[in-house]
């Protein structure tokens, strides 16, 4: 499970470096995303993964005995997926203006207005 | 005083923001609880400051979960003069968008958006945790994307775009950085990383968290490699808030960097090396970038890149002396940044363009203003006794210890290309005779504000040129102060402990 988790961790962040270096706005804002989800998913593999363990204390006990799976990367990925849900929405407002004031969907286009001000 | 109170910047700056929110359309209220509430900041921050100073260490363990298990804030004398440092930053910046922003701008949401920039900045100096650190500068970029794009000008929505992309990518690579730390050591506490990391077996993976961690800072401090976004976005927001970013979006970068460089991805010798190369590079190319622009905003952007440099030197050299230079040198740098921003606004005021074809003639017509901005744009270039000479002498001094004589190089050649910059900008801005006002849309000259629109584009450069002032005349008791962090940043121990609470 680890070495599929790993293989796909580095895929997600190989295509997302790929489409964020396109020039298309549309392809760059899809790649921002797949780095983002695949960095939440390299913070639960490398938090290491248990099965069936949950992170309960039984009625008679007082800590957490045994194996059990680690609850806080859960937490820093829900935080992870929130902030980075609430980025994402922004760039995908801020390229729609771009694309709608401009009417560039294009870096190259983008440069050239930028030279000719 | 219980030790839970360093929260209250924060909290200060929360207040703030959702009551200017309340007040969406009167902006003549969302002005006025601006500059009050960051007058309450700069002394609720001066207080601990003292506190601190006095009687060391404060630590807040978040819910009364004792770390490693809980949230930590601290706040150390470094956190705690970087508090004082923004607060004064703020109060300047506050009160020169309170007076110069017209109505029309400031319905956008300024006040609030601004507030909630200078909440992020203050949580992440408290920060005693490494994802919570991560939070705060997510804080930071979400409300600094707000003001970049503010107005939605053609030129800002293309500036943004370049800042938003590297932004994201930059916290990606944290991020990745923080998968790594966790992964390795099982806790994220500044502190008890301190204690953990070097008990790691691989090294080399604690290296490579480390290197993430320096990309993904690095990005957003702007050195060497990466620094391209900041002169293509930072010339194109209102001088006001070009002025806050200059001033202290960066600098919360270098400070991160000191902080986490200093307590456990100690550099080793390579390490070292190469953030001093990065550090000379940087210094070389921002002073290139500096010397050939012909913008007043541009030039300043690119001396920011250019600066950043001698932060990082003196983390590259990694020795007391250099890291009081640099500590003492991002005190300097906040207040003079966020100073020559708002000159630059002053400038424009004037002559109603910021391109050098436009601009002159200040000393002509406004002899005395001419001589105020003579402080921070000299200050800049660290002409001795003004506060940018001091720090380079203990980078240097540093430098010259270690043996590491190119970064001393580079330092010297930064610091004179500085010199021929501004220069170049003296003469043309205040020495020559003033062509024409270039009087474009909606412009408002200057001499048309009313007396309170002028005191308020006045009275924020005085303030920061008298705290640039007395950090030059003063500098026997800000080297007191930056040797103290020097040594607590080398020697960590304390820190540890007061957040463990290990004996």
């Amino acid at each position: 499970m680890e070495t599929v988790l790993a293989l796909l961790t580095g895929f997600m962040y190989a295509a997302g470096i790929y489409l964020v270096l396109r020039r298309s706005l549309v392809k760059l804002i899809v790649g921002l995303i797949i780095l983002g989800n695949g960095s939440n998913l390299l913070i639960f593999l490398l938090g290491g993964i248990t099965r069936g363990n949950p992170p309960v204390i039984g009625e008679n006990e007082t800590m957490l005995t045994g194996l059990y799976a680690d609850p806080l990367p859960q937490a820093l990925i829900l935080t992870a997926i929130v902030i980075s849900f609430g980025l994402q929405a922004f760039a995908m407002v801020l390229l729609q203006r771009e694309y709608v004031q401009g009417g560039v969907e294009d870096f190259d286009s983008i440069k050239e207005e930028e030279e000719a001000l | 005083m219980t030790d839970n109170l360093l929260i209250l910047p924060v909290i200060i700056q929360l207040v703030i923001a959702v009551v200017s929110l309340f007040f969406w359309s009167r902006t003549s209220y969302q002005r006025i609880s601006s500059i009050i509430g960051n007058v309450i900041f700069l002394a609720v921050s001066f207080i601990l400051f003292f506190h601190v100073k006095e009687n060391g260490i404060m630590v807040s363990q978040g819910g009364d979960w004792q770390a490693p298990f809980g949230i930590t804030f601290v706040l150390d004398l470094f956190s705690a003069s970087m508090l004082v440092i923004t607060g004064l930053s703020g109060l300047a910046v506050s009160i020169f968008t309170a007076g110069s922003m017209s109505r029309r701008r400031a319905l956008f949401v300024f006040f609030p958006i601004y507030h909630f920039l200078l909440l992020g900045i203050s949580g992440s100096f408290i920060a005693g945790d490494l994802f919570n650190l991560y939070v705060w500068f997510e804080l930071i970029i979400i409300a600094s994307f707000g003001l970049i794009t503010l107005g939605g000008g053609r030129r800002q929505l293309e500036g943004a775009l370049k800042y938003v992309t590297l932004n994201l990518v930059a916290s990606t690579l944290f991020l990745t950085s923080i998968a790594f730390v966790y992964g390795l050591t099982g806790s994220l506490n500044l502190a008890d990383l301190a204690v953990k990391i070097p008990e790691v077996e691989n090294q080399d993976l604690v290296s490579i968290a480390a290197l993430l961690f320096f990309v993904g800072l690095g990005i957003k401090t702007a050195v060497f490699p990466m620094y391209f976004w900041l002169p293509a976005s930072y010339h194109t927001p209102m001088s006001a808030i070009s002025a806050i970013f200059g001033g202290l979006l960066t600098k919360v970068g270098v400070y991160a960097l000191i902080r986490v460089f200093s307590l456990f991805f100690l550099p080793d010798s390579f390490a070292g090396t190469v953030i001093s190369a990065i550090a000379a590079l940087t210094l070389i190319m921002g002073a290139m970038g500096a010397f050939i622009q012909k913008d007043v905003r541009k030039v300043f952007s690119w001396l920011i890149v250019c600066h950043i440099g001698f932060m990082i030197a003196g983390l590259g050299i990694f020795s007391t002396v250099a890291l009081a230079g640099a500590v003492f040198y991002l005190f300097h740098d906040i207040i003079i940044k966020t100073n020559i921003f708002m000159v630059s606004g002053l400038l424009y005021r004037i002559n109603g363009a910021h391109t050098f074809k436009f601009i002159g003639g200040l000393y002509e017509h406004y002899p005395k203003l001419s001589f105020l901005i003579a402080i921070p744009l000299f200050s800049l270039i660290g002409i001795p006794p003004l506060s940018g000479f001091w720090p380079k002498i203990l980078l240097i001094e540093g430098g010259i210890q270690g043996f590491d004589y190119f970064i001393v190089g580079a330092i010297l050649l930064g610091s004179f290309v500085t010199l021929v910059t501004i220069g170049k900008l003296w003469i043309t801005a205040v020495w020559s005779e003033q062509k024409s006002v270039n009087y474009v849309k909606h412009f408002i000259h200057f001499t048309q504000l009313s007396k309170i629109q002028r005191f308020a584009y006045v009275f924020p450069i005085a303030l920061l040129s008298v705290v640039s002032l007395f950090f030059g005349f003063g500098a026997f008791w800000m080297l007191d102060i930056a040797n103290r962090i020097a040594e607590e940043l080398m020697n960590p121990d304390l820190y540890i402990q007061s957040i463990l609470q290990t004996q």
